[in-house]
């Protein structure tokens, strides 16, 4: 499974795995699961389009998901800090782009394998004409990310304190959710769009439970997020089966350990 | 009260155990018709596992509870209109004040009710009875502390209980909510010679309307009138340690001593 | 008028077909949605939503009706929601979502396999965007009857979940039997998603189930009228949405024609939008210390003399 043919996939599901690890880790601190489902959903729509049209599918998504972030941001923001209002019409624009991708695809004549392919993931057609692109948005990504580090962090975690320090928590939502749509752009080709959530969240979820310091949780996550994927790409190699499946129970059980893990210490702790 | 004349409600020698621990132990009191009784005490003194035991919610570990002379049993609750403490409910929520009303009647019932004309003026005249006939037709989630705590009276008063029963009614109310809220209940305890037992953490707004005061701290509880009661020895008493009571302006405080 | 309703419309079996569990499905999502906002618990219809696409798939994947896979995943899941105490209002969480995650990726699977065993391809579509005008005949009882049982749990429990939204602990002090009333409305909004499924696809059932009860809090304050605007938005979006699709077999591309999903979902957006045209008026919050009243309203003072006479 190493020869030259796979090694765009070998390439393309690490800088997936790595980007998404480090969005992921701050997806969780920021209470941005909202987004974290939102933004990849309207980005489906962007890519059926995109294909439809013939261009290359990332750009698509690219659009439609930038799109999205700036209208989840200037509508009412993200994490913890959301409005209840909007949720009515945030939750049925989100179908609405669903559908609207739907409607796309259906004019194709692939139909069914393009809905598959875009929801659920394809990391073995990644042609070399895809990887550049990711590659180009992951290290995009992760620079937006090495940039603004402590502004976001201190925004993450102490909102108030970020305010009165003159760093503008309103900026810093925006800025991330841009960094987010980038994100998606790049990863759902690979793991499609109704499993990100599983990529991103189920990684940094598992890390965080397991360590509080940063660093170390960041760290964590991304390399629980490169073996999610190494083994995910393994696997189904091996077995032919969706590497969106393995991706999806892979996230949950790196998970569900991280809370055993975490229930574990916290026993011991309180016996010591 | 007349020693001859049965108690409405009647708690002898109850104790309740709670997670392995004893909240409380040998609680007893009586109440009368018409008669208004404060259960008073710090948060988390038992004042609503109290409650939650005459309401058949929780089994005593001792101890009974008699309800017009009989154990308590499911008919029971028709005789007893509970008042919750708070609603949350979403300002946007599809349910009027009359429609909680409404559910008095028969909201614990399989089915749907059709509209008709009398339910309709009975849950008026409910409404008007406390005094909350201006917002009959408003949403209840849009209601101020005060207007919902008088919707949920009426509620309770629809069904025309012989006891009501509140649960901190007056937590989290201004002070001219406190005192609306309290007229009201008095009132209608005196015309629908219903009796009244309610929970507080503070006596005060009470004083003037309470016959009789069953004053809970340190997992026991002391009932009596608010002068035999509250002392700084009775309540030092009842607590285990020094209590000081203070009486400034008509006002009653109960303070830690050294 | 032409152009709506465009020649064979009336005539067709499966437009005719379409027609009758769309209406189904649309009272039954209207009805239970507006239950689904009082307690709380939209989020158990997004759950639910997700899960169905998992059971949609393994149901094609053994070679049954898409329809018993939903509802038995739904049904599946909502016990399992009971089980595990879910029914107290809940954000989304990051537990569940990831649940949620590997349920999809069972779906993935399931699709996958099914496609190479039946080398049918359809199925990736028609479980997430739904199947109305390929309904076979004889699913048709199953699905009316399916609708019908929901919409009597819930005619049944009605007071009881009114009730139990108003408060539990009233509820429980009444005598309700609060988790027993919850675990059957759960099983009826199982089914209520499943229905939706078939009509509209897994992933967009949610549209049915959110946007007419949504539309219908904004218009009226009173539980029963809500569900009647509830269901009436739903059948309107539904049944404009199959014959707009039907039509839509004229429109460019031609000879193929637009998703009926595709039209409900924008309709109920639309109908959710057009609701904001009468603008509700908010009860201003009644100052507790404005308009009467002589000196300081102070506790105790004017109590401790005597009852206040009201």
């Amino acid at each position: 499974m190493f020869s030259p043919l796979m090694m765009n996939t070998w390439i393309a599901g690490s800088v997936v795995a790595v980007v998404a690890g480090i969005t992921g880790y701050f997806a969780v601190l920021r209470g941005s699961t909202f987004a974290a489902h939102a933004i990849p959903n309207g980005a489906f729509a962007g890519a059926a389009g995109a294909s439809l049209l013939g261009i290359n599918v990332i750009w698509g998504l690219a659009a439609f998901a930038v799109g999205g972030a700036l209208g989840i941001g200037l509508l009412g923001g993200e994490g913890r800090g959301r409005g209840a209002r909007n949720d009515v019409v945030t939750a049925l624009a989100l179908v609405v782009m669903l559908g609207l991708g739907g409607l796309f695809v259906s004019f194709g004549t692939q139909y069914a394998e393009e809905t598959y392919s875009l929801l659920f993931g394809e990391v073995f057609g990644v042609s070399r004409g895809e990887v550049l692109p990711i590659l180009g948005l992951g290290l995009v990504s992760a620079a937006a990310i090495g940039v603004a580090f402590r502004p976001l962090m201190l925004t993450s975690a102490l909102p108030e304190v970020a305010e009165a320090r003159g760093v503008s928590t309103r900026r810093a939502d925006i800025y991330f959710l841009l960094v987010m749509a980038l994100a998606t752009s790049m990863t759902v080709p690979v793991v499609g769009a109704l499993l990100i959530f599983s990529l991103m969240i189920g990684p940094a979820a598992a890390a965080r439970s397991v360590t509080p310091r940063p660093g170390t949780a960041l760290a964590l996550s991304v390399m629980i997020a490169l073996a999610t994927v190494w083994l995910s790409i393994a696997l189904s190699y091996r077995t032919n089966w969706p590497l969106g499946f393995f991706v999806g129970s892979i996230g949950a059980a790196f998970y569900l350990i991280g809370l055993t893990a975490r229930g574990m210490g916290d026993r011991r702790i309180r016996s010591a | 009260m007349s020693e001859l004349a049965s108690a409405l409600l009647e708690l002898d020698g109850v104790g309740v155990r709670l997670g392995g621990r004893q909240v409380l132990s040998d609680v007893s009191f009586s109440l009368g018709r018409g008669e208004f009784t404060g259960i008073i005490g710090q948060n988390g003194a038992g004042k609503t596992t109290l409650l939650r035991v005459i309401l058949g919610l929780v089994e005593p570990s001792g101890g009974r509870v008699l309800l017009d002379g009989e154990p308590l049993h499911g008919k029971a609750r028709g005789r007893i209109g509970y008042v919750p403490q708070k609603l949350v409910i979403d300002p946007d929520m599809p349910l009027r004040a009359r429609d909680v009303v409404s559910l008095g009647l028969d909201g614990s019932r399989l089915g749907f009710s059709l509209p008709s004309r009398r339910r309709r003026e009975l849950v008026d005249r409910t409404l008007d009875g406390v005094g909350a006939a201006g917002y009959a037709d408003a949403r209840v989630g849009e209601l101020s502390g005060g207007e919902q705590q008088r919707v949920l009276i009426a509620h309770a008063l629809i069904g025309r209980p012989r006891l009501l029963l509140l649960d901190e009614p007056l937590a989290n109310l201004d002070l001219r909510s406190e005192q609306e809220i309290v007229a009201v209940l008095a009132r209608l305890s005196r015309e629908h010679q219903i009796s009244v037992l309610l929970s507080a953490h503070d006596m005060n707004p009470l004083l003037g309307v309470m016959d009789r005061i069953v004053y809970v701290a340190g997992g026991r509880a002391a009932t009596g009138s608010t002068d035999e009661v509250v002392t700084s020895a009775g309540l030092s008493r009842l607590y285990g340690h020094h209590v000081d009571v203070v009486r400034v302006h008509g006002r009653v405080l109960v303070v830690a001593g050294e | 008028m032409h152009y709506l309703f465009e020649p064979g419309l009336f005539s067709s079996g499966p437009v005719g077909t379409a027609l009758l569990v769309g209406a189904v499905v649309a009272v039954t999502s209207g009805v239970i949605g507006v239950f689904t906002v009082l307690r709380g618990q939209s989020f158990a219809g997004h759950s639910l939503a997700d899960v169905a696409t998992t059971g949609g798939s393994g149901a094609f994947l053994v070679g049954i009706n898409q329809f018993w896979g939903f509802l038995a995943a739904g049904i599946a899941a909502a016990a399992l929601m009971e089980a595990i105490g879910v029914q107290r209002r809940r954000g989304r969480d990051v537990a569940t979502g990831v649940v949620l995650g590997a349920a999809l990726g069972a779906a993935a699977l399931f699709l996958y396999l099914g496609t190479l065993r039946t080398s049918t391809t359809g199925a990736s579509f028609t479980v997430l965007f739904g199947s109305i005008f390929v309904i076979s005949p004889d699913t048709v009882p199953a699905l009316l009857a399916a609708g019908l049982v929901a919409l009597l749990v819930v005619a049944v429990l009605a007071r009881v979940l009114l009730l139990t939204a108003v408060s539990p602990d009233l509820a429980r002090a009444r005598g309700v039997h609060v988790r027993l009333a919850g675990v059957a409305y759960l099983a009826a909004l199982a089914v209520s998603v499943s229905l939706a499924a078939v009509a509209i696809g897994a992933v967009l059932s949610t549209a049915l189930l959110i946007g007419p009860p949504a539309t219908a809090l904004r218009v009226t304050k009173s539980p029963g009228r809500a569900m009647a605007v509830s269901a009436l938005a739903g059948l309107a979006a539904t049944w404009l949405g199959i014959v707009l699709a039907y039509d839509s077999y004229y429109w460019p591309p031609h000879g193929h024609g637009w998703p009926v999903s595709f039209f409900v979902v924008v309709l109920v957006l639309l109908g959710y939008l057009l609701s904001f045209a009468r603008p509700r008026r908010r009860r201003p919050p009644r100052s507790p210390h404005e308009e009467d009243d002589c000196g300081p309203a102070v506790s105790g003072s004017q109590t401790v003399l005597g009852r206040t006479h009201v």
